[in-house]
């Protein structure tokens, strides 16, 4: 628990160059080791001495997981390892996925993106202060959750979808790429590669409590594929933090719509930082196929995506917060 | 190693002061020798792994090459600092949450105290000492600061300058918007941001007119 603010902790480093090489130290190591890419989320826990690998396998060497490269289909196809900034800047995701680009760009600060990358920013652990400094909380194999209980602090977390933890992911990319439908390629030594829909990627306590992705020891995010399915179609994407740089979401929206004659033909809509895994909102994509735009279609659209809604103490205010971000991705209101 | 203590039997009743020291000195090194050869028996053998790290590295430093001995976990901005003796790269928050760290790999500004000195193993680093030209004239953005006073305590100073150094190789004309979300990844305690704001924009009307 103690909380040591100081040079990093002793461990073996490797630096494989290829994905065979690094999925052999996986596999040789499974849970002693930490797969390390940009590094903004682990350095935190290896310094504060809160997670101690034996073995970080840094994947800075391996050329095979950075890049953005158009797929046959039409779609894309980004390496893991592609740094945040560069998915802004790709002329191919501005083109085709926009909505990436603008997710991407709202993540933490210049510096980070130039170095984090879009793997990291999909596998990155919860941000619960309580799990974070070291408490042996449910996520970390403990017993109880102390952020809910009656004097916790809970401004930021959870109003969906708890089960024994009320941590959120904290990703902006993540809503994004389950909006557009993408596709996360995951490797390993003895299952081979599997592909994992974005959408069932993200996982939450009712599936095991104390990982954030279906990635298990062993495993490795190779490459994210988004199909051409969503290409060109109207997008709305925003992020309400308390400072505008660095911070995390404390909820965003992603929303990809297919209009046509002012008609909603098609919808999906995500939210992120209200649950432990990022929220497909289907009742509301399926209330609002059909419907004209308008402001009616959004009203009703933000009161259903907040139905069984579950505050804790300090964080019943996500509820309208949730509910306005929702009716402005169907109204597609240019961001404030 | 037995360090030899004076008896009666033996005449001279003092080990020399020069003798001590060379004898504490073989000591700590046996010492340290052995921990390095015997430390962490679970991972004895991992040489033959791939990606199997050697600690003596040369880095490209301000367009030096340099070699240096780099342990496994640490950071670029500690072998800057504490190895390379450039502490013109400052250590704020060690979390990549204050920007003072900064400097450009490959002219990109990263956080120097969240990057391990191993992955920037042929890659071409500046820090804030690699600016000014080889007659000692400033760049055009540090004689900006100058001329404009543009900080208090300055502590801030360099990352905010190196941050700026590396947007602007990206935008060299940008408005000060532009230019305020080029540099959002770097804090400033005395908040005087407005003062920073008008230095680096001369600075980049500096690099303009250069």
């Amino acid at each position: 628990m103690a909380t040591i603010h100081d040079v990093m902790p002793v461990f073996e480093l490797f630096q494989p160059t290829s994905i065979d090489d690094t999925l052999v130290l996986l596999d040789k190591y499974k849970k002693d080791a930490w797969v390390l890419a940009g590094g903004l989320d682990s350095f935190d826990w290896l310094k504060d001495r809160n997670k101690r690998p034996k073995v970080v396998v840094d994947l800075s060497g391996v050329q095979e997981l950075k890049g953005v490269k158009a797929t046959p289909d039409g779609g894309l196809e980004i390496g893991a390892a592609t740094t945040l900034s560069e998915v802004v800047r790709h002329p191919l995701v501005k083109q085709k996925f926009p909505i990436l680009a603008q997710a991407a760009e709202l993540v933490a600060s210049p510096q980070i993106r130039n170095q984090g990358t879009i793997g990291g920013n999909v596998s990155q652990d919860t941000r619960c202060w309580y799990y974070r400094s070291g408490w042996t909380c449910y996520r970390a194999g403990g017993n109880i959750c102390y952020a809910d209980t009656p004097t916790a602090i809970n401004r930021e977390h959870a109003i969906f979808d708890a089960n024994r933890c009320v941590a959120v992911n904290p990703s902006d990319t993540a809503p994004a790429l389950i909006a557009l439908d993408a596709k996360m390629v995951v490797r390993s030594a003895n299952r081979g590669e599997r592909v994992v829909d974005a959408e069932t990627f993200f996982i939450g306590p009712s599936i095991d409590i104390t990982r954030m992705t279906v990635v298990q020891p062993g495993d490795l995010l190779t490459a994210i594929r988004i199909p051409a399915t969503w290409a060109g179609a109207a997008f709305y994407f925003e992020k309400v933090r308390e400072r505008q740089v660095w911070d995390f979401p404390i909820v965003n929206v992603a929303a990809m719509l297919k209009v046509a004659n002012g008609t909603i033909q098609d919808s999906r809509i995500v939210v992120n930082a209200v649950a432990a895994h990022p929220m497909r909102l289907k009742s509301v994509e399926g209330a609002v196929t059909g419907k004209a735009r308008s402001e009616e279609t959004a009203r009703m659209a933000g009161d259903l995506a907040v139905q069984g809604a579950q505050p804790l103490a300090h964080n019943a205010y996500k509820i309208p917060l949730m509910r306005n971000l929702v009716k402005r991705a169907i109204r597609g209101e240019a961001q404030a | 190693m037995t360090v030899k203590t004076n008896t009666s039997e033996e005449p001279s009743l003092f080990v020399s002061r020069r003798a001590f020291i060379k004898g504490v000195i073989a000591a700590g090194a046996t010492v340290s020798t052995s921990a390095y050869l015997f430390r962490g028996p679970a991972l004895l053998g991992q040489g033959s792994l791939p990606g199997a790290v050697e600690r003596l590295m040369t880095l490209n430093v301000n367009g030096q090459m340099r070699r240096v001995d780099v342990m496994k976990q640490e950071t670029l901005a500690m072998t800057l600092r504490y190895k390379l003796g450039l502490t013109g790269t400052k250590l704020g928050c060690d979390r990549s949450e204050c920007g003072a760290c900064t400097v450009l790999i490959d002219d990109v500004p990263h956080y120097s105290c969240s990057i391990l000195t191993h992955t920037v193993r042929g890659r071409k680093i500046q820090t804030i000492e690699g600016l000014e030209a080889a007659d000692g004239t400033l760049h055009p953005v540090q004689q900006a600061v100058v001329d404009e006073q543009g900080f208090q305590c300055a502590f801030c100073m360099s990352g905010f300058i190196m941050s700026a150094v590396g947007f602007l190789k990206t935008n060299p004309s940008p408005t000060r918007a532009e230019l305020a979300h080029g540099i959002s990844g770097n804090l400033c305690r005395c908040a005087d941001y407005h003062k920073i704001l008008n230095s680096l924009m001369r600075g980049a009307e500096n690099m303009r007119n250069a």
